[in-house]
């Protein structure tokens, strides 16, 4: 738990045994941990916000100690719910330090899905005063019979980090749990902790009782306590001495000038944005690591053991640096860190704000970051992160309603925990925000589809999973189906894993199935920290050996990559639009963009430029959107369908996060009607949506997700876990018959729903195509234009993701840097030890 | 019966792909039949007619709509081949209450079908050792003609033996990327039939089940979207290495 330092003279709520105890430690208590025990004594529910490091975690529980210190009692006080199992454990070792120390009679415990069966018996017919659990686990709470006993007397729920489950299908099952605990427990106050935010007030309407939040605050019933900033921190933007790469995203141009840095620092914590980077720069690290410097590597994959084993290491300050991936944004405190690099872009202003966040948590001293941009796109980025940052602006997120696959699997619940009323548990879900505006026509729905299947056919009224009982009120039909709810609790959906071991010794992690589907025997890859060669698949298991050869394959991993906010890209735009604000950008960049300016023209603020050339006897259509590479993705999809009715023969796209490349076989310029207002017309949102719809994997994956978190899909049997590969395959045979035969589902509909916010980010194509109507330039060239360099070097790496070294590319580049810039040449000329490669 | 879509004499389209089996001149169709246009016999294994709802019993809702899309396949199937003989390789219902459960409209559907067909033939297989009655068709435990033989399970060393039951699948990579799907699998000697029915699974055919059945060297026609593709089993990959 993090310490109070400063010295406020000790204020009357705090009791004096307590009191004392801060006194013996030589802490004061923050403002904001007197805030939180005078919201307690009022009864007040309280969302506290403030920086990592600030005694959050304290002030959380400062008034529950205080309470039972006060007043011991027995039964379960408090119930603190934190998104990450290992931090439930490590918030429980931390609480029972002071209260060992203060001897106060309380019992903490955790419950996570590695609880021992019988401990967890124990603890329903025992609880203890403060229990540290997952929304997870609290929704199984939820669902026993006897849950209305175990928290009646409950008094506190704590939420950590609730900026990370607020908007999240985790978030939406916790937000149902939260609305049933206050029906058990209306006394219950909530108390919600969380990092810097855009906008509290989504946070507020979260964790108030009736799920909603007016603007002028009168009626709320949260009152929001802001923990003291920081000093403001100290970031730059690595300004290297090497050449700027023009596409890639492993910035191991500018390794040797990070090593540099950790060399001077005490601790350097450096994120990346994905696995594979992790991997890839860990291991370039090394390579310049002249001084055998401990340099440790930390990110989802590795096995437990080995992440714990770093962040012992890492607490006890053995470490130098780590090269870590969002497996360390959240939670535990790194007070030695000195400096955070931030190795790529940050993707969002928010979650740079948080990452720096990390470094060192004496707040009296500003924090120290240096952000190290892998291209020019991402110097541009940063740059805008940076001035958001300054500017304190952080990525305000749409809200997204409540998933209805979530509601239904919480409906099963409820209905397991004893029989209900219709009419009251939609009044009880729509007291929780994700649901607060849900329709009775839409709950009544859910319910139907729990129940029955809700299919149009009505063929299963027989098979009932509830039964409408006399009294009105709705129960399970059976045991079986609460063994099958509690089999398959739960919204966390993943691509199938495999472990890695090493010669049939110690496990080094998971990767996806995928990936090692991709391999033959005796390939080698990249995979904690170690260049492995790939043996084969035994029992599940991928079998590897140390060593191997020939060019390492980098784990690919799903996911991971998070599209570049709309905040930020519209200072991204900003930036290209205003020339004078390029005097701040390194003069590879600023040379770049003047002479983008000369040969074509800038995207401008609000419009769209979209510029099309000839290259290799093909034509290249390239649109500078800036929104995000999932809401490139899909327009790519549904650009290339209306081409090939214009007849233009589309042959590929690529997205990134900033354009969308499209290649074909005619210019959209030869072809009568086919100019750029039909080709970006809103209307592809309509049938060419649809008809995509039909095809696509993204939907599929969508929608298999969607049926196992709603329980049309089993997560796994009992005595046998369904493998990934067999799940994948029968939702896929399930979404075909129903698009079919029953369009308008209830699971479609969610299918729909998730994929507008998700994957396909439709929303915030369809909010694009409205923004650019009739402000579209087109600009026709004669050959490839500066700005359209990177992504054309993106095309042929999509598919081999990560496996293209940035080497690779850069001799790419170079040629096409000539033909787009020749006035460089000089400066772009291949090094003699580089090949070319052509597109 | 005639195969159709030929642009010249020789040449089938790509949705159909002839195979030997045991002198007989077979033509595996990519919607997942078998024809013998010689014979006019068309052969589907492994319909699982009411799946869906063989779940929905047991409390997992799955969609309804299986057998009325199978069944729709199949009517379709027989409008344009027009079969003197339709043989059913077993599990053609998933269990022993299907017809029971079956809608009324779907069991309507059923009945035209084995109706219209000269000869409809149920041939028995685990999942319906007693194939539902009213539904018209005969049942046998297995059905020989010429030099071939159709059963629901393969036997071991069996020749010119047609069979369902396994649920064939094969996978391979093009390209980068992975494609799985149903197929046809044969060694000249057997041939395993892909399941027809609208919620079966599939099994890979690099695993021992399948393979272990068949001779070293053997073929799958993997059926994807309408196609039909012939790939020897060097080319194929496994699921999980096994």
């Amino acid at each position: 738990m993090d310490a109070p330092s400063s010295a406020h003279p000790l204020p009357a709520p705090i009791p004096p045994n307590i009191a004392a105890w801060f006194r013996a430690k030589g802490w004061a208590p923050h403002a904001h941990q007197v805030a939180m025990v005078e919201a307690a004594e009022r009864g007040e529910s309280a969302l506290l916000i403030a920086p990592t490091g600030g005694g959050k975690t304290l002030a959380g529980f400062l008034p529950s100690l205080i309470e039972l210190a006060e007043r011991p009692r027995e039964g379960l006080h408090t119930l603190y719910i934190s998104p990450l199992k290992a931090l439930a454990v490590d918030i429980q070792r931390n609480l029972d330090t002071p209260i060992a120390e203060m001897r106060l009679p309380i019992r903490a415990e955790t419950r996570t899905g590695d609880t021992p069966e019988a401990k967890r018996r124990r603890q329903r017919a025992h609880p203890p005063h403060m229990l540290m659990t997952t929304p997870e686990s609290l929704a199984l709470l939820l669902s026993y019979a006897d849950s209305d006993r175990l928290f009646r007397g409950l008094r506190c729920v704590i939420v950590d980090e609730l900026h990370a489950l607020a908007g999240t299908k985790r978030g939406d099952l916790l937000a149902l749990g939260l609305a049933r605990l206050s029906r058990l427990a209306p006394a219950a106050r909530r108390v919600g902790l969380s990092a810097t935010v855009a906008e509290p007030e989504r946070l507020l309407a979260w964790l108030s009782r009736s799920g909603r939040w007016s603007a002028d605050g009168g009626d709320g019933d949260v009152r929001l306590v802001l923990g003291r900033s920081g000093a403001q921190a100290e970031i730059g933007i690595l300004d290297t001495k090497e050449r700027l790469p023009w596409a890639g995203h492993m910035a191991l141009h500018a390794l040797a000038e990070v090593y540099d840095r950790i060399r001077r620092h005490r601790t350097t914590l450096i994120f990346v944005n994905t696995r594979a980077q992790a991997e890839l720069v860990f291991q370039a690290l090394w390579r310049v690591n002249d001084d055998n410097l401990p340099i440790a590597l930390h990110h989802g994959s590795l096995a437990a053991e080995q992440r714990r084993k770093v962040e012992g290491a890492m607490a006890r300050g053995e470490l130098r640096a780590v090269v870590a991936t969002s497996s360390l944004d959240l939670g535990i405190d790194w007070a030695a860190v000195d400096l955070v690099v931030q190795i790529g872009a940050p993707k969002g202003s928010s979650r740079l704000v948080q990452r720096i966040g990390r470094a060192n948590h004496r707040l009296d001293e500003p924090s120290r970051a240096l952000l190290v941009p892998a291209n020019r796109f991402e110097v541009l980025e940063c740059r805008a992160a940076l001035d958001a940052v300054h500017d304190r602006r952080l990525d305000g997120e749409a809200p997204r309603p409540g998933g209805i696959d979530v509601l239904a699997q919480h409906l099963l619940g409820m209905a397991c925990a004893a029989p209900f009323l219709p009419d009251a548990l939609y009044e009880e879900v729509i007291s929780a925000a994700p649901y607060a505006t849900l329709l009775r026509d839409e709950f009544d729905d859910v319910l139907d589809f729990v129940s029955t299947g809700g299919y149009a056919l009505g063929a299963y009224e027989r098979f009932q999973r509830l039964r409408r009982r006399e009294d009105g009120r709705l129960s399970v039909a059976g045991p079986a189906v609460a063994r099958q709810y509690r089999m398959n609790v739960g919204t966390i959906t993943q691509e199938a894993l495999l472990r890695v071991r090493l010669n049939r010794g110690p496990v080094l992690g998971e990767v996806e199935e995928y990936f090692i589907q991709g391999l033959t025997p005796g390939d080698s890859f990249l995979f904690a920290g170690q260049l492995l060669k790939f043996l084969g698949v035994r029992e599940m298991e991928a079998q590897v050996a140390k060593g191997g050869s020939g060019d390492p394959k980098v784990p690919a991993y799903a996911g991971g990559r998070l599209p570049l906010t709309t905040h930020l890209a519209e200072r991204v735009r900003a930036m290209l639009a205003d020339p004078r604000s390029w005097d701040r950008l390194p003069g590879d960049v600023k040379e770049w963009l003047t002479l983008q300016r000369l040969r074509s023209l800038l995207p401008s603020r609000d419009g769209l430029l979209v510029e099309t050339f000839p290259k290799a006897g093909k034509r290249f259509l390239v649109a500078y959107a800036f929104e995000g590479r999932n809401a490139h993705q899909t327009l790519g999809m549904l650009l290339t369908r209306r081409m090939e009715r214009f007849g233009l023969g589309p042959l590929g796209f690529v997205a990134t996060d900033y354009v969308l490349a499209v290649w074909s076989l005619r210019s959209p310029s030869s072809t009568q009607g086919a100019d750029m207002d039909a080709l970006f017309d809103q209307d592809m949102l309509g049938d060419d949506l649809e008809a995509w719809m039909d095809e696509s994997s993204m939907l599929r994956r969508t929608f298999r997700n969607v049926a196992l978190i709603a329980g049309v899909i089993d997560r796994r049997h009992p005595g046998q876990e369904k493998t990934g590969r067999q799940v994948t395959f029968s939702s896929d045979l399930i979404y075909d018959v129903l698009r079919k035969h029953d369009p308008g589902h209830v699971l479609l509909r969610a299918t729909r729903a998730d994929a507008a916010g998700g994957l396909t980010d439709v929303r915030r194509l369809s909010d694009f195509l409205a923004r650019v109507r009739g402000r579209i330039t087109h600009k026709d060239l004669d050959r490839i234009s500066p700005l359209a360099v990177p992504v054309i070097l993106e095309i042929g790496r999509e598919r081999v993701d990560g496996s293209a070294t940035d080497e690779l590319l850069a001799a790419a580049a170079d040629a096409l840097v000539a033909e787009a810039m020749p006035e460089l040449r000089q400066t772009a000329a291949a090094p003699a030890e580089q090949g070319r490669l052509s597109l | 019966m005639t195969v159709q879509g030929t642009e010249a004499p020789g040449r089938i389209d790509d949705s159909r792909a002839p195979v030997a089996l045991h002198g007989a001149a077979l033509v595996a169709d990519a919607s997942g039949a078998l024809l013998w246009p010689a014979e006019g016999v068309l052969a589907v294994a492994d319909l699982h007619l009411e799946k869906g709802s063989a779940f929905a019993a047991r409390g997992r809702m799955l969609p309804p709509y299986d057998t009325r899309a199978t069944l729709e396949r199949l009517a379709a199937l027989v409008d344009r081949e027009k079969p003197a003989r339709v043989l059913c390789l077993g599990d053609s219902f998933h269990d022993r209450r299907a017809g029971a459960r079956m809608e009324s409209a779907d069991a309507e559907r059923l009945r035209a079908l084995t109706a219209d067909a000269a000869d409809w033939v149920w041939i028995t297989g685990n999942h319906d050792p007693d194939p539902p009655e009213g539904l018209g068709g005969r049942s046998v435990a297995e059905f020989r003609l010429g030099p071939l033989v159709f059963r629901h399970e393969a036997q071991p060393g069996a020749v010119g033996e047609l069979s369902g039951h396994l649920h064939p699948a094969a996978a391979l990579a093009l390209g980068g990327r992975r494609v799985r799907d149903r197929c046809f699998v044969t060694d000249g000697a057997k041939l395993v039939l892909p399941a027809f029915g609208s919620f079966a699974g599939g099994l890979n055919v690099l695993n021992p089940a399948i393979a272990g059945l068949l001779a070293p060297r053997f073929d799958a026609l993997l059926t994807v979207r309408g196609r039909i593709h012939r790939f020897p089993r060097d080319r194929l990959s496994p699921d999980r290495g096994g």
